[in-house]
């Protein structure tokens, strides 16, 4: 017989540390269906027949949040055989809120109060068989990091689940209002009156199980720390300290500020690239050797090609994380939320978005999986929707190439920073319209809990981290790979077999759509497929055009993306204002699909991907159409 | 005494300052989640500092820090301790 157990609990009470320990790294990490909320599932280490699946973290049961709704419909609907509620207890009266509502629900329960080494070095002290006796519940005391209380908690659990004993009555409500609570039909009055109730009931259970040391809250540590992180001289400098030390461990090729020293991200992307460039080039030399025909090799190259974009990511997705799981458990993420939000709520958005977007200037990959760590719903598809609006690493050669062309030697820096504003600017505009018509329910506020300070493990840092990886590789792996294949075979192919990619299908397409960038400047064949071209890798769009504006060797090429030399061939399609209105649309069109892949990944949805690559698809051409029809008034 | 000359709300407490909550201000969704955060009339709760930038607010009330904005807090009527 195999049982169903549900974690449930308030952000940061340590559930997700509980359930890494209780299932150890085998965990399966998806969607719930339609919402970027995380769904993970595990079965118990020491006993396979326990399945146990981490619900959102949520402070109340009130259908608020899509965290909320997702833990109450699965509560009620799936009934699991036993739920463990983990309680934070430095922190039990606002915890023990989300205890009541469960236990109102009446599914079969078990309380687990964590953080018990850090009530005890309070010196406080938790009465866990008195408020057992009290709620009519198993209570057992845990101390999750340590795995310390895990084996009796799990016992308890599945005795309850055996046994398939519910929770009594609690005597908090007369008849009338229980049940209008089981029916969740609750009137604005009574849901006051309810509330009320239910904290002065919790104050009564407090009272009789909790010994506090001290009545008055002394301060801690985590309190000391605050002084500084969120002071009002030293708080904003000591976050872009915080933020430009993230960016710089993931993407600088410059580290610290010394010139040619490679980030940890950018020298362990090195080294992926170099092994498996070593691995591809000697699996291509067998198949030639093996007397494989031109096709069969040029496939398996642009296979080995595809595989090597995706890994070619891990290392920064990896990186990344590390850091930003760091910065998330220990608590510093819910201030960066506080130190921003008064720039972002005018947008309609969280402070949290400022870190995803920050990495968009990065690489658009890791930056749009950092979207998890928004608090709604909202936030993190309106984020993910205008996050590779950020002009990323991959980008700039494009500009690099027009700006050596077409742009005179003093103008070059001002193109750039302008393209660069462009996307700020644009990412704004689309926040505040896609709040305004796209997701007009959810009123944005900050009620938001800052959590203590607390030192992550490393373990948990290391699971999350390798979570994003193993995600990344395999949700988004399988698109790119896909996606990159076919724009091989494409621009490879005709009707009569292999080609030039001038002759190719990819040039015929060109050809039959090229008439839908008339109007924005630049109908011209070679300049439509640069923008397919362009999906598969932005900086693609450069060899792309050495190829097809008369073949430029392979050196060219690179100098050409470094800004140093020009391509005098794409004046006879470019003017200035069309390559403005070009590097405009390849900056805000549909990115790269290794992002795509990201999107989907996190989006959870194909339909909710397609709309954010159709918005990206429409933002890029009205903004192109504007710059087009206002640079050729102006100039 | 006149119980309702000592009232004042939220936003215009000092860091530092406590006050009891004698109502929200509020409606609807927004209502019911700072009662599910443990905002309720009645509980204690004090002003623990402002966010550099001047807002949000954060306060302490049931034995957590809790941030709000200052247009939250200027909703919500408290009697200063």
């Amino acid at each position: 017989m195999s049982y169903k157990i549900a974690l449930a609990g308030n952000p940061n009470c340590g559930k997700t540390t509980l359930f890494n320990e209780l299932t150890g790294s085998k965990q399966h990490v998806g969607n719930w269906p339609g919402v970027t909320v995380d769904k993970k599932e595990g079965v118990y280490r020491k006993n396979k027949e326990l399945s146990i699946l981490d619900l959102p973290g949520t402070y109340s049961l009130s259908p608020y949040s899509a965290e909320e709704r997702i833990a109450r419909d699965y509560m009620v609907e799936e009934k699991p055989d036993v739920v463990i509620d983990i309680v934070d207890g430095t922190s039990m009266e606002r915890n023990l809120y989300l205890t009541l509502q469960i236990a109102e629900l009446g599914t079969p329960m078990v309380i687990a109060i964590n953080m018990m080494d850090e009530v005890e070095s309070r010196g406080d002290r938790i009465d866990c068989e008195k408020l057992a006796g009290l709620l009519g519940v198993p209570v057992v005391p845990i101390v999750a990091r340590n795995n310390k209380g895990t084996d009796v908690l799990m016992e308890e659990a599945y005795k309850v689940a055996r046994s398939g004993q519910t929770p009594g009555e609690l005597d908090i409500y007369d008849a009338d209002l229980y049940a209008a609570i089981r029916g969740n039909r609750l009137t604005e009055e009574q849901e006051e009156m309810v509330a009320d109730l239910r904290y002065t009931y919790i104050a009564e259970l407090v009272k009789q199980s909790v010994k506090r040391k001290q009545t008055a809250h002394g301060e801690t540590n985590s309190d000391k720390l605050d002084k500084i992180l969120t002071n009002r001289v030293l708080g904003l400098p000591v976050f872009a300290a915080i933020m430009y030390l993230m960016f710089a461990c993931t993407f600088s090729e410059n580290f610290l500020l010394v010139p040619g020293l490679p980030s940890p991200g950018v020298w362990l992307a090195g080294i992926v690239e170099n092994l498996w460039g070593a691995l591809a080039e000697n699996v291509t030399g067998l198949v030639e050797g093996a007397g494989a025909s031109g096709w069969i090799v040029e496939l398996i190259t642009s296979c080995l090609d595809g595989i090597g974009a995706v890994f070619g990511f891990l290392p920064l997705v990896l990186v990344l994380f590390l850091l930003l799981s760091f910065l998330e458990d220990s608590g510093y993420m819910a201030r960066v939320a506080f130190v921003m939000d008064r720039i972002f709520r005018h947008f309609g958005l969280s402070g949290r978005s400022f870190i995803p977007m920050l990495m968009g200037f990065g690489c658009s990959v890791p930056a749009l999986m950092a979207s998890r760590t928004l608090e709604s719903d909202k936030d993190r598809k309106i984020t993910m929707m205008i996050t590779p609006f950020m002009s990323c690493g991959a980008k700039l050669p494009i500009y690099a190439m027009f700006a050596a062309t077409l742009f005179g030697e003093s103008n070059q820096t001002l193109l750039v920073f302008s393209i660069y504003m462009l996307g700020i600017v644009v990412a704004v505009i689309g926040a505040l319209v896609l709040n305004k018509f796209a997701f007009r329910e959810g009123a944005s506020n900050f009620i938001m809990e800052l959590p203590q300070y607390r030192i992550p493990t490393l373990k948990s840092v290391l699971i999350h981290a390798w979570e994003k990886v193993r995600g990344f590789a395999i949700k988004a792996g399988t698109v790119i790979f896909a996606s990159t294949v076919l724009i091989w075979f494409l621009s490879s192919f005709n009707f009569t077999g292999m080609c030039q990619m001038e002759d190719s299908f990819l040039a015929s397409i060109g050809n039959a759509i090229r008439w839908i960038f008339v109007p924005l400047g630049f109908g011209d064949w070679r300049a439509s497929v640069g923008v397919v071209t362009g999906w598969i890798a932005k900086e693609n769009i450069v060899s792309t055009f050495g190829q097809l504006f008369g073949g430029v060797s392979q050196e060219a090429i690179e100098s050409v993306s470094a800004g140093e030399q020009a391509l005098p061939a794409i004046t006879q399609v470019f003017t200035k204002v069309s390559a403005w209105s070009y590097m405009a649309f390849n900056l805000l069109c549909m990115p790269c699909f290794a992002a795509v892949g990201a999107i989907r990944r996190e989006m959870g949805s194909w339909k909710w991907t397609l709309r954010a690559v159709g918005f990206q698809m429409v933002t890029a051409y009205l903004v192109a159409l504007l710059i087009n029809i206002l640079g050729n008034l102006i100039f | 005494m006149q119980k309702g000359a000592y009232l004042m709300t939220l936003k215009e407490l000092e860091p530092g300052q406590s006050g009891k909550v004698i109502s929200l201000g509020e409606s609807g969704p927004l209502k019911r989640r700072i009662m599910d955060m443990g905002v309720t009339p009645g509980v204690q709760v004090k002003v623990i500092k402002v966010a550099p930038l001047g807002d949000p607010v954060e306060i302490r009330v049931r034995g957590y820090e809790l941030s709000l904005r200052k247009e939250e807090a200027s909703r919500i009527q408290v009697e200063p301790a």
